[in-house]
């Protein structure tokens, strides 16, 4: 646990130092909010309707800047070697990464709920549900995202590949997150707690898919 | 004395091209052998190879007693690498990149500085974030997050180039420190009379391969050319 704790703090001090999060990533999140408000130019009881899936969908295009991020510190000057060299496991630095990511996106998630509360007049009935799928969520975004964005270093193309590769992987996301929290915010009426499951199936899948193949990806990508 | 490389008619890709084409190469515990060639000679390629880094495509080899087929993984933690790009976090400050090196490899803090004081990089710079650094401090820096690891086997490509002389000359007492500890060394550098200065033999690779006994002369122990 100290070295995946040592991987996500080395992370996340980069990006506070870099400040890519707040003066880049966290503006397009919001801008995204906005321009899917303006595009659908609705009046605010649709917004709020439809307020679910347009957080989902800027959640998700927000991850992916993110993870490519993550990719990008340690392809810059080889530091990916280093960390093969260490003695810690792969494991460990694919759970440090996805820990680091996830923590990043819990709190470009925050900012977005704030945005989607003043922008849609969204309304959260059932906060405990909402955390929870976000949760759930979250740790499958970061672990999908971390395990194909290493999977996309080595190539040339990986700015324009990731978001390929990584966008069918995360529908289900989409449709699980957007359900959970359509109960949540009492859009929709389902089963929220059913689509948390699911949320919680893809995470763990992930999670484990990832500790395993992040190694041998690792190495392909020196 | 113990054999810490063994390789034999080892091949290794970059592609489809070869860039080692049937290396043999013995390097003994403790020797500090000293690589030269052109550009392209595959320099790098071997280093990264005795490192764990790619794999062996053909023929057989062992380093530190792990196979180059089936054991890069335990032989990784026990090799250091410096290569030409520094494998460092460039937005961290020299300091949290030591102390993030010496806290995954099991070492303190206070190594770390030690380590740092080695290679004379001034205090003064520990809080600044290594993008600001020189050329040459930056790879000062390096080779002090490599020393912090205390590895079995030092690989180093160019640990001389772009620094100045009290630079090379910290580099060179790093080298003879390891191995007087027993760490055996290889580097690989076009800077001949600073890298010679700590050498005790030079191989020459030519092509992806170490000729053979018409260069035997070349693979002779430093001293006994010199002679």
């Amino acid at each position: 646990m100290r070295d995946v704790l040592l991987v996500a703090g080395k992370d996340l001090r980069i990006e506070l130092r870099s400040r890519v999060l707040l003066f880049q990533v966290a503006p397009f999140a919001v801008a995204t909010l906005v321009l899917l408000g303006f595009a659908l130019d609705a009046d605010r009881s649709a917004l709020r309707n439809f307020s679910p899936g347009l957080f989902w969908v800027a959640v998700l295009l927000t991850a992916l800047l993110a993870a490519q991020r993550s990719v990008a510190i340690e392809h810059a000057g080889r530091a990916a070697d280093a960390l093969l060299l260490s003695a810690t496991s792969p494991a460990r630095i694919f759970a440090g990464k996805a820990l680091a990511l996830a923590a990043q996106l819990a709190v470009l998630e925050a900012l977005l709920g704030v945005a989607m509360v003043v922008l849609y007049d969204a309304r959260v009935d059932h906060f405990g549900l909402a955390v929870a799928s976000a949760s759930a969520a979250t740790v499958g975004i970061a672990a999908a995202g971390t395990l194909y964005g290493v999977l996309a270093a080595p190539l040339g193309v990986r700015e324009t590949l990731l978001p390929v590769l990584l966008l069918p992987v995360f529908a289900p996301v989409l449709i699980g997150a957007t359900r959970a929290f359509g109960d949540a915010l009492g859009t929709a009426a389902v089963n929220g707690w059913a689509w948390f499951g699911l949320l919680g199936l893809f995470a763990l899948v992930y999670a484990i898919f990832g500790a395993l193949a992040y190694g041998p990806l690792l190495e392909a990508e020196t | 004395m113990e054999s810490a490389i063994w390789l034999r008619d080892a091949v290794c890709c970059r592609g489809v091209f070869p860039a080692l084409a049937g290396v043999d190469l013995d390097v003994a515990t403790g020797e500090i052998l000293l690589l030269r060639g052109p550009n392209g000679a595959g320099k790098t390629t071997l280093l990264r190879l005795l490192a764990g880094l790619v794999s062996l495509d053909d023929g057989r080899g062992t380093v530190l007693g792990c196979d180059l087929r089936s054991d890069r993984r335990a032989l990784r933690p026990q090799v250091g690498l410096l290569g030409h790009e520094l494998m460092l976090y460039e937005d961290l400050t020299v300091a949290e990149n030591l102390r993030f090196f010496a806290a995954l490899a099991g070492a303190s803090g206070a190594e770390a500085q030690a380590a740092l004081d080695r290679l004379e990089v001034a205090s003064r710079l520990g809080d600044v974030p290594l993008r600001r650094l020189s050329a040459g401090q930056r790879k000062r820096v390096a080779a002090a997050a490599l020393a912090v690891r205390r590895p079995r086997l030092w690989l180093l490509d160019e640990p001389h180039a772009g620094l100045d002389e009290s630079g090379r000359g910290a580099v060179n007492r790093l080298v003879r420190d390891a191995a007087g500890r027993g760490a055996t060394v290889v580097l690989a550098s076009h800077e001949a009379p600073a890298a010679a200065e700590v050498a005790t033999r030079t191989v020459h690779l030519v092509g992806g391969i170490i000729p053979g006994p018409a260069a035997a002369a070349a693979q002779q122990p430093v001293e006994m050319r010199d002679a």
